[in-house]
């Protein structure tokens, strides 16, 4: 069987919504840890549900890649540009679980309530140990640099698909191609109007 | 859709676009971690001045020296009406504290200041903490962060004489006439002899939070049953830390937990003003301590003091110094475990760099 031509709508409502509130948290987690202000406060009661969030997101969106499958990249690519494709959404996908995950596990070695609310919070996932506390602690900064820096990328990628290449990458994360589970019939046609569920899928804000 | 293998027009342009659009997302992310705001006060700052008198691996960048205890709090139900946080039920609550003095140096002399601190962390049966520093004097001397900032840069050491100069000391208090109160009652007051006869008290207001949802402005503090106060030795320079061991060979100690309530007008977010006498206020139940350890291996080494870690029916108040001292404990703590750790870089000694990450 074929791959269908592009994303599943409910892949690409999830692709949106998550890379908001992915960018959002990057940009809550290095502005509350470098402010003295009372912002301190409020974002970091922010980021610990947002993260949860995030999580929960990221499991759903797997079991999405796995049922839906994703469609091809074009075969003109190049082998190399194929292969940092491939790998840079590994990464995206790793991070995604593997940040809130760290972010739990740092304050459950650093003894803190994990709190995300006012009364509602998460059981430790790891002893309260100081040592163990710093190296998480630092693997969050750490890799939240390697999170935001392969986002660059990927929205550069994006954007040399849609702008340079101009071939149905773009399209199909976005209003392009309806999905189809069965073989299409070669279609050239992105216009989104003729399918309801083109519609679901946000549509880029740049 | 065009062929993707036809030059696309204006090519030049397409690229300039996607390199703004990637710069842009740059540049407002540096911009929000403070990157291209050298001069923001960040919590990283105010460590490194913190630790300008030199840095000692593994300690706390303030109130360096001191000792780890242990115990629980006996609640009475007294405070309940305003605050539904269960630790203030009648009941027991497990306690890991920490007394200790004020100022960077592990190694200061017991009579070198005549404060000293009292860290508390209720860990309450349904899961949530309450954390609380809080200090023996009746009044903060500034109410802002920046102030504070300002007068640690104030008392750094002078290059040439390794020591502060008291000109740039003077010169900090005459700008911050808020610090009179803390002034007044600093020209009088005396080292004492021991951590269990002082009373602590937490100088940032807080909210209560009644089961009706209903806020109450607060301040707490602890006030000791022993009350043999006296000045402390002359020559020895750790008295405290056995002082507390004596004392505690021959029973626990115990202080009241008395929480004051505001009346319409009191100032919330200024740590520098005293509450007028008159306040309400509720003893809300008998803090115990029972044994005390060492703070190279007690409890309450790995425990960052936060005095915004709360519990549900406790809230933090609009007094700026806390969220500051939230952002800068954390920096501290991250630097002492990383110590601990021996992480690479980890003591970031006296940089005014920003903390990587
Ligand atoms: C996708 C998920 C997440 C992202 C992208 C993220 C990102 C970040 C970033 C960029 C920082 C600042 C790092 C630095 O500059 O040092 C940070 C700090 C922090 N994160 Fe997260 N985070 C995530 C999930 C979580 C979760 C789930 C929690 C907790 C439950 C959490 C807790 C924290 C805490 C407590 C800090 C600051 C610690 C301090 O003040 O030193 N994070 N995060
Ligand atoms: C902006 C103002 C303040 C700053 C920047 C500041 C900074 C610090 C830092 C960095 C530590 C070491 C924390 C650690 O490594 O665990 C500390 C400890 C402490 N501070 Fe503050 N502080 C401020 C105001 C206050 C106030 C108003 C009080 C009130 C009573 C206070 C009471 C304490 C106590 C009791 C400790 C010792 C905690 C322990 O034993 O672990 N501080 N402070």
């Amino acid at each position: 069987m074929n791959a269908p031509q592009a994303f599943h709508p409910l892949a690409r409502l999830l692709h949106w919504t998550m890379a908001l509130l992915i960018l959002a948290m990057l940009f809550v987690g290095v502005g509350m840890v470098t402010t003295v202000s009372e912002k301190h406060q409020w974002l970091l009661a922010l980021h610990r549900p947002l993260g949860a969030a995030i999580f929960v997101l990221a499991l759903i969106r797997i079991g999405v890649r796995l049922r839906f499958k994703p469609p091809a990249l074009p075969a003109d690519m190049p082998a190399l540009m194929q292969f940092v494709a491939h790998a840079s959404h590994w990464v995206l996908y790793g991070l995604m679980l593997a940040m809130p995950l760290i972010g739990w596990a740092m304050l459950s070695a650093g003894g803190y309530p994990i709190m995300l609310g006012h009364a509602w919070h998460l059981p430790p996932i790891a002893p309260a140990n100081g040592v163990l506390f710093a190296w998480l602690r630092e693997a969050h900064g750490y890799l939240a640099y390697l999170f935001f820096l392969t986002i660059l990328g990927h929205m550069g990628a994006a954007l040399f698909h849609a702008l340079i290449r101009r071939d149905e990458v773009f399209p199909s994360m976005t209003v392009g191609f309806p999905h189809q589970d069965a073989p299409a019939e070669p279609s050239r046609n992105i216009a989104p109007d003729e399918s309801g569920r083109a519609a679901e899928a946000t549509p880029p804000s740049a | 859709m065009s062929d993707p293998s036809r030059k696309p027009p204006h090519l030049l342009w397409r690229w300039c676009a996607i390199g703004a659009a990637v710069a842009l997302l740059a540049v407002a992310f540096a911009y929000v971690g403070g990157w291209l705001t050298p001069h923001r006060l960040t919590p990283q700052r105010i460590v490194d001045a913190l630790q300008s008198g030199g840095v000692h691996p593994g300690f706390r960048r303030n109130h360096a020296k001191g000792v780890c205890v242990a115990g629980y709090f006996e609640g009475n139900g007294a405070a309940s009406p305003y605050s539904k946080s269960i630790v203030f039920a009648a009941g027991r609550t497990p306690v890991v504290g920490r007394f200790a003095l004020p100022g960077g140096n592990p190694y200061a002399p017991d009579g070198s200041v005549p404060i000293r601190s009292f860290a508390l962390r209720f860990a309450l049966a349904n899961g949530q903490q309450w954390r609380t520093g809080m200090n023996s004097m009746p009044v903060f001397p500034v109410s802002t962060p920046e102030a504070f900032y300002e007068q640690l840069q104030a008392s750094q050491p002078d290059p040439a004489t390794g020591k502060p100069d008291p000109a740039r000391i003077k010169a900090f208090f005459a700008a911050h006439p808020e610090a009179g109160a803390f002034l007044a009652w600093v020209k009088t007051a005396k080292p004492s002899a021991s951590y269990a006869t002082e009373s602590y008290s937490a100088l940032d207001a807080f909210y209560f939070i009644d089961a009706k949802g209903e806020r109450h402005a607060v301040r707490w503090q602890v006030v000791p049953d022993a009350k043999d106060a006296a000045p402390g030795p002359a020559g020895d320079t750790d008295y405290l830390a056995s002082d507390l061991r004596t004392r505690l060979a021959a029973g626990p100690q115990r202080w009241h937990l008395m929480v004051t309530l505001a009346a319409p007008g009191d100032p919330t977010n200024d740590a520098t003003k005293v509450w007028p006498n008159d306040r309400t206020t509720i003893d809300a139940g008998t803090l115990v301590i029972e044994s005390e350890q060492p703070q190279e291996s007690g409890a309450c080494r790995d425990i960052n003091y936060d005095p915004t870690v709360l519990p549900d029916g406790i809230e933090v108040s609009d007094d700026p110094l806390l969220a500051a001292r939230s952002a800068a404990y954390a920096s501290s703590y991250l630097r002492r475990t990383s110590e601990e750790a021996k992480l690479p870089g980890a003591a970031r000694a006296d940089t005014s760099k920003q903390e990587q990450p």
